[in-house]
């Protein structure tokens, strides 16, 4: 058996500390070396506060999202990269309550995390980002990422693998020059895909690299039971009860919004 | 205001005269077809390049020209692929350019809807299930009652276009559905939301709408009124983010007759950047009034 290394890849927790506290349990028991998220970890969920104890007491090392970037530098939204009226309406709801519900304490901590990070695993240059090399909230979605776009974007950052998250949805791409792309999908919402569970990215580095996508099943009633109490849309409610999209639908490829109930 | 960007920033400069910015060419994320070239069966009284089946200011692109432009785009890493005319489903060669196109990335087809048989909308399905990349189809119409449409696209149009949308919603094709600023006051909220009803109405589950702003330029400057003095970016200079927001920062489009920095400056000949994609991504002097639409309104062709 060859020496191997296993990391696992937390996309957006979008406050669901309840679906972070699953994830690591179950890559803990599966023996990762290293567990790395990808920032955005407010927003959508109920009581912010609660992610960020979790992440440090697992050593979980953490990059910024847009919502760190926006939360640590006052901004009034949170710059997800929306441009329909809608999307904008529900990101708004969403990032008021997550700024206010964060203490300044966790602000000024977001402050301090990277924009990206750079690993060096099993030979192999890994780039960690939030939406793409160039772009904290650029969506890189499968159905309109293509092949040559990937290759030029990586060869770019100087990169053979890159891991992101910003779009919700978990998919990867082994590109023609060895090189690949994972995007780790999101613990903080259902993937739009009619399941309740939620996602994280295992990737193996070895000979290969491998990619496997994890799901996490966790207490979403009870989850549900907080965004109630905190008085979140019903729409957020409504997705993480039925793993059907009800906002933020807009900005989704047509591919992608196929595949969803609304 | 965070500084969203990773890249080491790219500055944006001022002409050597001084009176107008330039735009950089940060990179080429969107390549645009003029694939019907100026020729299309309408004639929009509102259309900013003045088509009409008889103005070949622009010619149809072959499926061998295109063939030779997405094999140069791919060094260059676009991502996108936007077809627009002029009519594309004017073109013969359309649904072959779709198929090749979705190979090598997604596309989007800007069309009147005229041409949009149950036959063809099934090919178009057919082609889209077929790609791991998108197809998007945007639809352009100019009101919900054929009266208010008709006046601008022509006598007719209103219900060829409803069908078109329908038999697209048929085959399992989802259209946006295209509509200019200044239809049933579609810029406003309020205006957005009665559209939107209104598309559910005709049969859109889930409707999608983009709104475009008008040009004064072409047919739209005869219509209304042109580009006055003070519309202008004399004098302005842009940040980094504004650069960005302008989709010629990032965009190129293939006519005929050359690379162009837009799609909406085609008929200006000192916005034709070149002939290949490459010796054309290089900083652009934003002296027209239509540059002056697209600053101060965050226009992007893009869905």
């Amino acid at each position: 058996m060859p020496d191997v290394t296993r990391l696992a890849f937390f996309g957006g927790v979008y406050s669901n500390s309840l679906a972070l506290e699953a994830a690591l349990t179950h890559a803990k028991r599966s023996s990762a070396d290293g567990l790395y998220a990808l920032g955005d970890f407010g927003g959508f969920g109920p009581h912010p506060d609660r992610v960020f104890p979790i992440l440090l007491d697992a050593g979980v090392e953490s990059i910024q999202g847009n919502y760190e970037e926006s939360l640590s530098s006052g901004a009034e939204d949170c710059h997800c990269g929306y441009t329909d009226p809608r999307d904008n309406h529900f990101a708004q709801i969403s990032y008021d309550y997550t700024a206010r519900k964060t203490s300044s304490e966790w602000k000024r901590w977001m402050r301090t995390l990277p924009k990206t990070r750079r690993l060096e695993v099993a030979g192999r240059k890994v780039l960690l980002v939030h939406g793409s090399p160039r772009k904290i909230n650029e969506f890189l979605w499968e159905s309109t990422s293509p092949v040559s776009f990937l290759e030029k974007m990586l060869a770019d950052s100087d990169a053979d693998v890159l891991v992101c998250t910003h779009t919700g949805l978990p998919w990867t791409r082994l590109l023609p020059s060895g090189r690949r792309v994972v995007n780790a999908g999101v613990l903080g919402r259902p993937a739009n895909d009619g399941r309740t569970n939620v996602w994280y990215a295992r990737l193996t580095f070895g000979r290969d690299v491998s990619v496997e996508f994890v799901p996490v099943e966790y207490d979403h009633e009870e989850l549900a039971r907080r965004m109630r109490e905190e008085r979140l849309p019903g729409e957020f409610i409504e997705t993480v009860s039925t793993g059907w999209w009800t906002t933020c639908l807009e900005i989704l490829p047509a591919k992608e919004r196929e595949r969803g109930r609304y | 205001m965070p500084a969203r960007f990773l890249r080491a920033p790219i500055a944006p400069t001022v002409s050597d005269d001084g009176l107008y910015p330039f735009v950089p060419s940060i990179s080429l994320d969107t390549l645009w077809f003029q694939v019907a070239g100026t020729i299309c069966n309408l004639k929009c009284t509102h259309c900013f390049i003045s088509c009409s089946p008889s103005n070949h200011s622009h010619e149809m692109l072959t499926l061998g020209e295109v063939r030779r432009r997405l094999a140069e785009a791919i060094p260059l890493g676009v991502r996108e692929y936007y077809f627009t005319g002029g009519e594309p489903f004017g073109n013969p060669e359309m649904l072959p350019i779709l198929e090749e196109t979705l190979r090598q990335g997604p596309a989007t087809v800007l069309t009147n809807g005229m041409f949009l048989s149950p036959d063809r909308c099934r090919s178009l399905k057919r082609i889209f299930d077929a790609s791991e990349y998108s197809l998007d189809v945007r639809v352009s119409i100019d009101g919900y009652t054929a009266e208010v449409n008709d006046a601008i696209r022509g006598a007719g149009t209103f219900e060829k276009i409803l069908g078109g949308i329908s038999n697209l919603a048929g085959a399992g094709l989802n259209p946006v559905v295209t509509v200019t600023e200044a239809c049933e006051e579609a810029g406003s909220p309020a205006g957005r939301a009665r559209f939107l009803d209104w598309m559910r109405s005709i049969g859109l589950e889930r409707p999608r709408l983009k709104v475009l702003s008008l040009f004064r330029i072409g047919a739209e400057e005869g219509r209304l009124r042109a580009y006055e003095s003070w519309e202008s970016l004399r004098g302005r200079h842009l940040t980094e983010d504004e650069s960005e927001k302008l989709q010629c920062s990032s965009c190129r489009m293939v006519t005929s007759r050359g690379v162009y920095v837009c799609p909406i400056l085609i008929d200006e000949p000192r916005a034709r950047m070149g002939e290949s994609l490459a010796e054309t991504l290089r900083p652009f002097r934003l002296e027209y009034g239509a540059c002056f639409t697209c600053h101060e309104f965050g226009v992007t062709c893009r869905t």
